[in-house]
């Protein structure tokens, strides 16, 4: 395969996402004529705001080259305290304590990987199981009814946008002022490069690692609060195997999940496109037990294209000797 | 010759940098005794020694990657003992390491402040960015490089990374710069360019000790010269007084009056054992024909970039060749894959033995193993034999002389370049391949690791098999080859019989492009 064929390719892999959205929503509107609408379009973002902001967070994670398999559990967690113990407060002064909570589970995390230099996937795996089974405890094996004033906060609109999109939006736009404009974000990609180099540079490596977790735990349990808000009670599924769409998003969205590429629009974007997945499939009246199989093709989707592109990037990095004409 | 330096130059003022008595120990085992050296303002020092010899450690040191045993350093009037890199960093102590420590995803600017962003408000962490990018084109300018801060790392080539690193180095105030290996993987021409900002730093007053093991490069650039052994200092001179000679013998601690063992090339020219004709890949080779004979080792020389790994590589079965034949021992190879090469009995060093040669976290006798386990599998049930490829590993591995305590416990990564190549060797010395191709077999493994491995070559050699040698250093192969190809751009440029080599025509081929585009 020669050079333009392979920046062709590249282009189509870096892409493939946006490819894949407009052939959805060109399917999608085909079949169903409550699919275009604007109402429908506000309806998906609102419903995409919880996998959004917790995959904002994990994209922070992917970047180092790191896993947060436990973000799912944090937000059950997050969800069950809120509902157990923060029933009779009002959401100002309980939602901080709850996010504060995410950040410890988050700082947990952390503490395991920088400090016992455990493996994220292992250390996050076991905070999954562990987190779970805490909330589990706690929640009396009994479904968790939120109180009236969460359940306003899931309800309330603002300039006609639902109050869970206003708090993506604002995840969002930190996030993106974090990567983009401080030096922290921009050793966030210098770790996910090469861990080692940073190091040498003198950039403190564990101080940065342990931070990234922290700000993912904090997005599960906001993610957790924003999705509590709308469905009124946490059933012991609630949260359960979320870190799949999360990572999912993120990968969509083109952070790579070897380290140092990507970034939070990307994720938004993932995250959309995946909800917009569930809508379609929900306005088409499809089987609802086709709806998993879908989705995990549209996952499968987004990893392939991650290593493909990887593989074309190596091709096209390599050195040419002679440069002949095509 | 132990006489200190600054005893001896009281022209040059007081020293920058003094070293006095540096003494560091890793698990027991001391690699720096009492080592000592002053550097001046304005100079360059060369640092010279063996592979394992304590360089590394030194500049560790001094660079805040290692804490120092016992011993003294004085910096700009001042004590200095360095907690980190950062620390050694903020004193002014840039350490510019062989592989170079740059992110590729990020662009100039962002390497060049990854941890001293300009900011837009002070005290707030907002990067202010129109500043970053002015002030890394005024670093760039300092080291004549042509490029816009906003560039990707990933676009730059090795030489251009390098010079990246020194305008990180001068962004960061440094007055001293230190050098590990920066040639190895530069261009000729790159490597004048480095040169020559080093000189121009040299007048800024900037000190630079330099490491290499290119000596040549070292008296050329150098103004003094220090050499380590095994920790001590056993020699620290001018330039003036020095001699590559001279600093060998220092290195090994004996004169090597014949790095090249003799070999006796009676024995050459048996049979070919491999025909190549017209291999051609688009953007990477074109024609090359040759054939190696039983019994000889065929040189490949040519710059960096001249396509001789990708030759190797095409050869080996590794990457696909669009034209052309290759026969091994009168065989043609239809569809080679490196299963089928290995098979036919071909071997193939690669040039970065590290990634691509090694499993640097296993012990030396798994690696030794690794190629050969299915020849010892015919044991009960077809599981592997054991004691018969123990028996056989240990043997490789004396006679390759890898210089371990416990073949089953040490960790190749634990192992000098030296001893790692000889286990590569060892690798694929026990499927007693026929034909061999060497990519850089001595590359970055000191002066006594390159002579056992000469003598390897050798005794490969008369034992009838072929060797294909590719090598950057002109003298490796005059002295080792019955044959030299240059390549250059691709192609084989000039072909020379032992007898006909001439240094000064070997490069020319090599530089033959650059030598036309130069008359035009």
């Amino acid at each position: 395969m020669n050079g333009l064929q392979s920046r062709l390719m590249l282009l189509a892999l870096q892409n493939a996402p946006l490819i894949l959205f407009a052939l959805l929503i060109i399917v999608f509107g085909l079949m169903s004529d409550r699919f275009l609408t604007p109402i429908n379009f506000v309806n998906i973002v609102n419903q995409a705001s919880h996998i959004a902001i917790i995959a904002i967070g994990m994209t922070f994670v992917l970047l180092i080259a790191g896993i947060d398999l436990s973000v799912g559990a944090n937000m059950y967690l997050s969800a069950v305290i809120l509902g157990v113990f923060f029933a009779g407060m009002p959401p100002l002064v309980a939602f901080p304590l709850v996010i504060a909570l995410g950040l410890a589970f988050g700082a947990v995390n952390a503490l395991v990987i920088t400090q016992l230099r455990v493996a994220a996937f292992i250390t996050t795996l076991s905070t999954l199981f562990i987190g779970r089974g805490i909330a589990l405890y706690f929640s009396g094996n009994k479904m968790v009814p939120f109180s009236k004033s969460v359940l306003a906060f899931g309800r309330t609109a603002y300039l006609g946008v639902p109050s869970a999109i206003w708090v993506f939006a604002a995840v969002l736009i930190v996030a993106l002022i974090l990567l983009k404009m401080t030096a922290f974000g921009r050793q966030v990609y210098a770790i996910g490069a090469d861990p080692d180099a940073a190091a040498k540079a003198g950039i403190n490596v564990k101080r940065v690692v342990f931070a990234v977790y922290c700000i993912c735990g904090v997005c599960a349990a906001v993610g957790g609060l924003v999705s509590g808000s709308q469905v009124a009670v946490a059933s012991s599924t609630f949260g359960f195997q979320k870190e799949f769409p999360v990572i999912a998003a993120a990968v969509l969205g083109g952070t790579s999940l070897f380290g140092g590429r990507g970034g939070v629009l990307g994720t938004v974007f993932g995250a959309v496109l995946i909800q917009t997945v569930e809508n379609g499939l929900v306005m088409t009246n499809a089987n609802p037990y086709i709806y998993p199989l879908v989705i995990s093709v549209i996952i499968f989707i987004a990893v392939f294209t991650d290593s493909s592109r990887t593989t074309v990037l190596e091709r096209l990095e390599r050195r040419k000797i002679r440069i002949e004409p095509d | 010759m132990t006489v200190p330096l600054a005893a001896r130059m009281p022209s040059a003022g007081r020293a920058l940098l003094e070293v006095e008595g540096l003494c560091k120990s890793f698990f027991g085992v001391e690699v720096l005794h009492k080592a000592g050296f002053s550097l001046q303002a304005g100079r360059v020092l060369g640092l010279v020694g063996e592979n394992g010899s304590g360089k590394s450690t030194t500049m560790n040191i001094i660079g805040g990657v290692h804490q120092m045993d016992a011993g003294h350093i004085q910096f700009d009037g001042a004590d200095y003992k360095p907690k980190g890199p950062r620390d050694a960093a903020r004193h002014g102590i840039a350490f510019i390491h062989q592989e170079l420590n740059l992110f590729r995803n990020l662009s100039i600017a962002e390497n060049l402040f990854i941890t001293e962003f300009p900011k837009l408000v002070p005290g707030l962490p907002f990067i202010d960015r129109a500043a970053a990018r002015k002030r890394a084109a005024e670093l760039l300018a300092a080291v004549d490089l042509d490029l816009s801060p906003t560039t990707l790392v990933n676009k730059l080539s090795q030489g251009e990374r390098q010079l990246v690193e020194i305008a990180k180095a001068l962004g960061a105030k440094a007055k001293v710069i230190i050098f590990d290996e920066p040639t190895t993987s530069l261009t000729t021409r790159e490597t004048d360019r480095l040169f020559d900002i080093i000189n121009r730093l040299r007048l800024q007053g900037i000190a630079i000790i330099y490491i290499s093991h290119i000596l040549a490069d070292v008296m050329r650039l150098c103004d003094d010269i220090v050499v380590l052994r095994d920790g001590h200092v056993v020699g620290s001179a001018l330039k003036s007084e020095m001699t590559i000679e001279r600093m060998i013998s220092l290195m090994v601690g004996r004169n090597i009056d014949q790095l090249f063992p003799p070999r006796d090339r009676i024995a050459a020219k048996g049979a070919p054992l491999l025909e190549v004709s017209g291999i051609t890949q688009r953007g990477t080779v074109k024609d090359i024909s040759f054939s190696l004979m039983a019994g000889e080792v065929l040189g490949v020389s040519g710059l960096m970039g001249a396509g001789r790994s990708e030759l190797a590589r095409i050869l080996f079965g590794i990457d696909p060749f669009s034209a052309g034949m290759i026969k091994v021992a009168g065989k043609e190879l239809a569809a080679p894959t490196p299963t089928v090469c290995m098979d036919l009995g071909m071997a193939f060093l690669t040039e970065d033995r590290r990634t691509e040669g090694l499993m640097m976290e296993a012990p030396i006798d798994n690696n030794i193993a690794l190629s050969s386990l299915q020849n010892y599998a015919g044991g009960r049930a077809g599981m592997i034999d054991r004691p018969r490829l123990d028996t056989d590993v240990k043997k490789m591995s004396t006679s390759v002389q890898i210089s371990a305590k416990d073949i089953a416990r040490t960790l190749v990564k634990n192992l000098s370049g030296g001893n790692q190549q000889k286990a590569v060797i060892g690798k694929w010395l026990l499927r007693e391949p026929k034909v061999f191709i060497l990519d850089e077999p001595t590359r970055g493994i000191d002066v006594g690791a390159k002579n056992e491995v000469y003598k390897i070559i050798n005794s490969l050699a008369a034992g009838g098999a072929g060797i294909l040698m590719i090598s950057s250093e002109i003298e490796e192969l005059v002295g080792m080859c019955d044959r030299i190809m240059v390549m250059a751009h691709g192609e084989i440029r000039a072909t020379f019989e032992r007898g006909g080599f001439d240094r000064e025509e070997i490069l020319k081929a090599a530089m033959w492009d650059g030598i036309r585009s130069a008359s035009k």
